[in-house]
């Protein structure tokens, strides 16, 4: 029994990462109908950018901060130069210059910084809490991982709902002509777009990299998960992509548990069966709001 | 896709054989290692170009299929050594068939997005398996593959040479047999499906089947072209089927000219032979390892986002232009029974990408602003 | 418009020509021949005897991963290598040859090491393949380089699969082997830990598996409570750890490299679990474990560096510890990085560099002074000095493994300190572990092998 509960909460911890990329992942999709592989690359490249500041003032917030500044840049700045001469061209060509981005990235960091492991500070004590005796199997700092993305995904529901800007954004998303014809300015919406889900993927790298260690390829798999956590919640809806990210987490730490000695093998076989039985029901994800025209 | 009829495409065929043929007698052991390395890719690029671009469906899994040929491969040679590789390739395409069949069938109502994901996962995860059941497929060690010169060509026909035929061989026979395949109805019908699969099916289509064909045929591709891996190889480990190879496959179809088969083939020189020559001139200027180690890796990248940048239909699209400019029209002159051909003029504002995709719910097929013809 | 369609396949044609044309006469080697083998008088004009040899220069060539998820660490091994092979030649190299030595990367990928070993032999023409790195990538290249008999020595990797003189006379090992060393690990674990409940945690892969066999070997197996594996691709250990918290193991036995190493101790804390930990000697080095771990030391506002975390870890190791500077190889080695590799840190990995490196350097000084390969092969063959190992190497002419035995040691302020004898095995499940009553050997004064 302790250990099911030890399972669900480091689970769940895991999985508030898988979310935090996730909501990055369906940001995009909903700005730009695009898929950006890049998007764990350059989580990575803006965590470097803070260890590079943690190490030279001391001071771990000056870090965070630096680097979900740095997240909001990469993503605009990516957006304008390497995404906009795609609209309006196949869109598989904007999926492969999002790998030829997260290529050059992971290049640019082996040559920057090295590709040696490095090791990030947490947040806050990593020391396990308990109840009474027993160990939860959390720590402070994952506390903070989960408070961190759940208010990220908070303030985003919050913004797109109750504000002009965030009005503005889904007015775009949905009807781009007419939005334009209303006088928003869609272009630059959807360079918001991209250095808010920037800044979301800063988010994950800097709360997942204690975890990793910081290497070039580090967030390659945390990629592929929050990539289907995002495809099982639905990749329109942000409410799917924190709801599928807990969820992946959670299994795929129950699997790794109970499974035994193959369960480690098993993980990604899991996490593919998951999938499967999602997708057999809902194609468009759990929480997929429009339907499909068939005859 | 190809309108050229069966005696242009034979005859292009061959040409390419006697000059493959007449390369790999000229040139060293290592290029014959490297030609043999483009016709594995060839194949393999060549199933899944046709797979994203013909039908629509993109598939980031092709890696896995590639992982099921070589080991299916792996496996016979080990176990029943005598067989003639003939029969090994057969056995091996079948075998990914019917796994392309399972994954089709399993597919069939993803679009875009949802279906990239699930290839993804299983590229990821199908490898695992080998690790999961060690005493069958070898675990991390994998399963060795011995493969030699057949005895008719004599002693001292250099290996590399022999599985440089091998491979071209299959590689053209793929080519010419996909050609044909995408200007039969097949062809059309997937075509049909991928531009609008409401009218497709009211047009008496039926969309699950040729979805799923395109699967199969897909997947028979990367079986094979997991085969001829094995033999030129010579080990099959799960280290080797990587979601980086999976990516790289959609990376050569796309760049290459998404939905043209002289596209797999430029796509794959540019996925074997950038990284070499990126990896030779950096180490020939004497930087640090961690610095020359990763200057091809940042060179490869800025390629990609550079020929994509420059060249929205792949260098198939390039080339075309090119020849455009000589005076050469490449145009069709065959309107094929196809459904319609849709190619919205380049440099069409963001909004009507949007409008179309948004209108038509989730996410209409893929390649909805794809030419797919040559 | 008919017209244009003829001419555009054989356009393509055409144009694969010429790429391929161009790409042909930038390289312009032809295959490697045999040369006629020279005299050997210790007065002999230094001539071209081998592929890969000269008058003035040895090239030797490697796969390594330098890049993707397998570079951390690993990485930092050739470039030890290079920069002691850049010591010797400025220190007169071998018999007044210059050492080139050519590594590329094969990210790990046994389809990508298959490709750059080729490029190796049939484009470089090295004159071996030295150190080439990892199980499942080098196994792609063993049948390959045996067939076309290619030196294959001081493979990178501690599977006994490189000990096989009949099927792969070539290829030689060098470090301890894995089962060798879960052997001597497990006879300590049997011996100063008899009653207590063990825990195994190991990578799920050759190096794992193989250490678990070794272990199995000497530890009873009443006294294993829990066996839990993990996969590189998966950093979540938290299943593992707690399910080895809830067998209620008192000791864990570890074969994991250096990063999980990490993620296991820190997840205890997380857990509030502290068993005692056992390492295999690849995931126990202080440095890196310290580096990783220092983030994680902070107590109570002050920063402590990660030393703290490693204290009390068991571990093997079969060379000199770098944290021990009195030691002469210890010393060597830190001259040589200080010099030629001054930007890595001075770890474990840059140790095993250059220790193979300069083991390589005593066979080629063994080989003669106009080797071929096949002079090299039997000068290992005919046995080589210790070099910085603890115990001697084990190459004969039915023996290509490499080290041999190691010693038992406990970290102790990020240094490895020994404790007790050093242990001489082999890989079989009944061989005994005895004492290597030997002593250790000196390096030499000028950091060069002597002839």
């Amino acid at each position: 029994m302790v250990e099911f509960l030890q399972f669900t909460l480091s689970g769940l911890s895991f999985g508030m990462i898988y979310a935090a990329i996730a909501l990055s992942l369906v940001l995009i999709w909903r700005g730009t109908r695009l898929l950006n592989f890049a998007q764990g690359g350059m989580a990575m490249f803006t965590t470097y950018i803070a260890l590079e500041v943690i190490r030279h003032t001391g001071s771990y917030w000056a870090g965070f901060g630096v680097a979900l500044a740095a997240g909001v840049v990469l993503g605009a700045v990516a957006e304008l130069v390497v995404i906009r001469p795609t609209l309006g061209k196949p869109e598989l060509n904007a999926v492969i210059i999002t790998i030829g981005l997260l290529i050059l990235l992971e290049g640019l960091a082996g040559i920057l910084y090295g590709g040696q492991y490095r090791s990030f500070p947490a947040a806050f004590s990593v020391i396990g809490l308990k109840a009474g005796s027993t160990p939860l199997g959390v720590s402070r700092s994952d506390v903070f991982v989960a408070v961190a993305v759940l208010v990220a995904a908070l303030l985003l529901a919050i913004g797109f709902r109750y504000t002009s800007a965030g009005l503005r954004m889904r007015a775009a998303a949905f009807n781009a002509t007419v939005a334009r014809l209303s006088g928003i300015r869609v272009a630059r919406v959807i360079t918001v777009g991209w250095a808010l889900a920037g800044l979301l993927g800063a988010l994950a790298g800097v709360l997942v990299s204690p975890s990793t260690f910081l290497y070039p390829n580090s967030m390659d798999s945390i990629f592929v998960f929050g990539f289907t956590a995002a495809v099982i919640g639905g990749l329109d809806s942000p409410a799917g992509a924190v709801v599928g990210g807990l969820l992946l987490g959670v299994v795929l730490s129950y699997a790794g548990g109970y499974l035994g000695s193959q369960g480690s093998d098993l993980t990604a076989l899991v996490a593919l069966g998951i999938l499967v039985v999602v997708l057999m029901f809902r194609p468009d994800g759990i929480f997929s709001g429009t339907r499909m025209r068939r005859v | 896709m190809s309108t050229q009829s069966t005696p242009r495409v034979l005859g292009a065929a061959l040409a390419t054989a006697v000059v493959v043929a007449f390369l790999s007698i000229k040139l060293n052991a290592f290029r014959d290692y490297q030609i043999a390395e483009i016709a594995i890719n060839v194949t393999a690029v060549a199933g899944l170009t046709v797979l994203t671009g013909l039908s629509g469906q993109i598939s980031l899994g092709n890696g896995a299929f590639m992982a099921i040929g070589a080991y299916t491969t792996a496996l016979l040679l080990l176990h029943l050594p005598w067989l003639w590789f003939i029969a090994v390739l057969v056995v091996a395409a079948a075998a990914t068939a019917v796994a392309g069949a399972v994954v089709g069938v399993a597919a069939a109502r993803l679009r875009g997005p949802y279906l990239a994901g699930a290839t993804l996962l299983l590229s990821v995860a199908l490898p695992s398996v080998a690790y999961a059941y060690p005493g069958t497929f070898g675990g991390d060690q994998g399963l060795d593959v011995v493969f030699t010169t057949p005895g008719f060509l004599g002693v001292n026909f250099p290996l590399t040479r022999w599985q440089a035929w091998v491979c071209s061989a299959v590689a053209l026979i793929t080519l010419i047999l996909l050609a044909n395949l995408s200007r039969s109805r097949v062809g059309r019908n997937w075509r049909a499906v991928r531009d609008d699969e409401v009218a497709a099916a009211l047009a008496g289509v039926n969309v699950a089947r040729a979805r799923v064909l395109a699967f199969v045929v897909s997947a028979t591709c990367a079986g094979m072209a997991g085969a001829l891996l094995a033999i030129v190889t010579e080990l099959v480990a799960p280290g080797a089927f990587t979601i980086t190879l999976s990516i790289a496959l959609l990376t050569a179809a796309v760049i290459g000219g998404l939905g043209t088969l002289p596209g797999a083939v430029w796509g794959s020189l540019v996925i074997v032979l950038v990284p070499t020559y990126a990896t030779d001139v950096a180490t020939s200027h004497g930087l640090s390892t961690s610095v020359a180690s990763n200057i091809p890796i940042v060179a490869y990248g800025v390629v990609l986002i550079l020929v994509m940048l420059l060249f929205p239909q792949g260098i198939q699209g390039g080339v075309r232009w090119l020849l455009g400019l000589v005076g050469i029209s490449a145009t069709r002159t065959r309107r094929e029974a196809s459904g319609p051909d849709v190619t919205p003029p380049a440099g069409k504002a963001p909004a009507s990408q949007h409008e179309a995709l948004l209108a038509q719910g989730s996410d209409p097929p893929e390649s909805h602003e794809k030419e797919g013809t040559q | 418009m008919k017209r244009s369609h003829h001419l555009r396949v054989p356009a393509i044609a055409a144009v694969a020509v010429a790429a391929l044309t161009v790409a042909a006469c930038s390289s312009g080697s032809s295959s490697p021949g045999s040369s006629p083998a020279a005299g050997g008088s210790s007065s002999a004009a230094l001539t071209a005897s081998a592929p890969g040899i000269t008058a003035t220069t040895i090239t030797i060539g490697s796969h390594q991963p330098l890049t993707g998820p397998a570079a951390p660490g690993y990485s930092e091994i050739a470039p030890a290598s290079a920069a002691y092979f850049a010591y010797v030649n400025a220190h007169g190299g071998v018999y007044g040859r210059k050492i080139v030595y050519k590594y590329l990367d094969d990210a790990y990928n046994p389809t990508t090491t298959a490709q750059v070993v080729r490029q190796l032999v049939l484009q470089d023409n090295v004159y071996a393949i030295f150190n080439g790195l990892g199980t499942p990538t080098h196994l792609a290249v063993l049948s390959y380089l045996n067939s076309q008999k290619i030196p294959d020595v001081f493979v990178a990797s501690g599977c006994d699969c490189w000990d096989a003189p009949t099927t792969a006379p070539e290829t030689f090992g060098w470090q301890l082997d894995y089962i060798r060393e879960g052997k001597i690990l497990g006879q300590y674990v049997a011996k100063h830990f008899a009653g207590k409940k063990i825990g195994y945690f190991y990578q799920d892969d050759e190096f794992g598996m193989d250490g678990v066999k070794g272990l199995d070997y000497e530890i009873p197996k009443s006294m294993v409570v829990s066996r839990q594996s993990y996969v590189t691709t998966n950093v979540n250990v938290a299943p593992q750890v707690a399910a080895l918290r809830a067998s209620g193991a008192q000791v864990v036995v570890a074969f994991s490299i250096p990063a999980f190493t990490a993620l296991l101790k820190l997840t205890s804390l997380k857990l509030g679990f502290s068993p005692t930990l056992v390492v295999s000697n690849v995931g126990s080095d202080p440095i890196t474990l310290s580096g990783l771990l220092e983030s994680f030391a902070k107590q109570g506002g002050a920063t402590v560096n990660g030393n703290a975390l490693t204290a009390g870890i068991i571990s093997d190791g079969y060379a000199p510890s770098v944290g021990d500077t009195s030691n002469s190889w210890t010393a060597l080695f830190k001259k040589v990085h200080d010099q030629y590799d001054a930007k890595a840190p001075f770890d474990g990995n840059v140790a095993y560099g250059m220790g193979a490196a300069y083991t390589f350097v005593q066979a080629m000084l063994k080989a003669g002074r106009n080797p071929t390969r096949a002079d090299l092969v039997s000068a290992i063959n005919s046995g080589l000095p210790q070099g910085d190992f603890v115990a001697p190497l084990a190459y004969s002419a039915t023996d290509h493994d490499g080290a041999t035995g190691a010693y038992i040691g406990i970290i102790n302020n990020g240094v490895l300190t020994q404790e007790g004898p050093v242990l001489v095995t082999d890989t079989s499940a009944t061989g005994a572990i005895t004492t290597y009553t030997g002593t250790e050997v000196q390096a030499p004064a000028s950091g060069i092998p002597v002839p």
